[in-house]
């Protein structure tokens, strides 16, 4: 009788609780989804930007298939299809990110600073793999692009 | 009796110690005697300055930077300052100045008609700079565009809205001495000066005291963020292990080592050491690697 009891009190504490979990957060797990996902490519353009960096500070040796490799994966990257990444309320107010809700508040500009990235992505795709001087002479413009939408976007760290 | 007067006479004499150590103090007169103003070093000198970070409109991007119509705000503990029209406009901007007008702004915090600005327009920093540059700046300043965007008043209590207590204040805080005086090379002393005069890094980078002067030993120690979120780093050598490569890709990309970028106001600042040479970049490298170590 007495482990019923307990057995019943678990399930209905179980059942509450996957309630409670269901109830607050459909929303939200779709937004920290899109949270990782966004992560995940930052990550990956990190990655790439890395080399071709290192390089052109001298902190690697210039390796021309390596760079071209690098840079077209970035143009790659920054030409992917971003219309899930963005969800509405997968903003600071909503959930742990340093997501700046004003991105929905002016979607045109945000997207226009994306585009400004896929152009500078691919003006080094056109050419890393022609010589160090040329990925020394876009680095700037690729991180004008990335800055230019953490500067207006991006929550400073707390 | 006697003492009464003895009383009385004190406090005068306080009230005019006061009243003079409160005055503005602008530059002599013929402080530009025989200086020309060259247009490209003073564009050089308005990146380096940082002119545009605070004085173009706020979200103002590529050649909307050149318009110097202000307008941003600056939050502090002390009120709300809100950056001042400095385009070329006659009226509402400084078309009017002479280079004198703009050398006693800068390096002394003093306008044309005699009144103390706020130390949020950071003289404190730009009174280390050479007075050629500031002739050249402005020759520079006067090809900008003009707009007539009135300037915005600062929203100051009391007592700080008093203009004239400024004057002790500056009398306390403003000193025109190098904070890294050690012996430099050339490329380091060009590195402290880009980074303590017109860059003034030190005016975010280094903390202040309850009246809002800068703690001079924890310089580039960090600092609460005025705008109430985050912290600006410690970029002293205690703090910040880049090498003197990564920092001068830092300010001219805004990549960090480990290819995060830079935001807030910060990226403001990466967008204008970008037009700098390579060799000024690596110059405040330099210099950040000569600056005395806090954990």
């Amino acid at each position: 009788m007495k482990q019923s009891f307990t057995i019943l009190a678990g399930a209905v504490v179980a059942v509450a609780m996957a309630g409670t979990v269901i109830a607050q957060s459909d929303g939200d797990k779709a937004a920290e989804a899109a949270q990782d996902a966004r992560e995940a490519q930052m990550d990956l353009y990190a990655f790439n930007l890395g080399l071709l960096g290192d390089m052109a500070k001298g902190a690697v040796p210039y390796d021309a298939a390596a760079a071209q490799a690098a840079a077209e994966n970035l143009a790659a990257l920054s030409a992917l299809d971003q219309s899930r990444l963005w969800p509405e309320g997968s903003g600071e107010m909503s959930i742990e990110t340093r997501a700046k809700v004003d991105i929905w508040d002016d979607m045109d500009d945000f997207t226009a600073k994306a585009d400004d990235l896929m152009k500078a992505a691919a003006a080094m795709a056109e050419v890393a793999g022609t010589g160090l001087e040329a990925v020394q002479g876009q680095m700037g413009a690729l991180g004008g692009a990335c800055g230019a939408c953490h500067k207006a976007y991006r929550a400073p760290e707390s | 009796m006697r003492i009464l007067r003895w009383i009385v006479g004190l406090a005068v004499l306080a009230a005019l110690a006061g009243w003079g150590l409160s005055a503005p103090r602008p530059l002599p007169d013929d402080a530009l005697a025989g200086l020309d103003g060259d247009v490209t070093r003073g564009k050089a000198v308005f990146d380096a300055g940082g002119c545009a970070s605070c004085h173009s409109a706020e979200g103002a991007e590529g050649a909307a930077r050149l318009v110097l119509s202000g307008g941003r705000a600056f939050a502090s503990p002390f009120g709300t300052f809100y950056a001042p029209n400095i385009s070329s406009d006659p009226e509402r901007g400084i078309g009017g100045w002479g280079a004198q007008d703009l050398a006693n702004a800068m390096m002394r915090g003093v306008s044309p008609d005699g009144a103390h600005y706020y130390p949020a327009f950071p003289y404190t920093s730009y009174i280390r700079a050479n007075l050629q540059d500031v002739v050249d700046l402005h020759a520079y300043l006067a090809t900008l565009p003009a707009d007539a965007t009135p300037s915005l008043a600062h929203d100051v209590g009391f007592p700080f809205n008093i203009r004239r207590s400024l004057g002790v204040w500056k009398w306390l805080y403003l000193r025109d001495d190098w904070i890294v005086a050690a012996e430099l090379t050339g490329e380091e002393a060009r590195g402290r000066y880009l980074a303590e005069a017109l860059g003034h890094c030190g005016e975010c980078h280094s903390p202040r005291g309850a009246l809002g002067g800068l703690v001079k030993a924890r310089w580039l120690a960090g600092a609460p963020n005025p705008s109430g979120r985050g912290t600006i780093p410690n970029i002293t050598p205690g703090a910040l292990d880049w090498s003197v490569a990564d920092i001068a890709a830092y300010l001219e990309t805004g990549f960090t080592p480990d290819y995060d970028s830079a935001g807030g106001h910060m990226a403001e600042v990466v967008a204008n050491f970008a037009q700098l040479t390579d060799a000024d970049r690596q110059a405040v490298a330099a210099y950040l690697k000569r600056v005395a170590p806090v954990e």
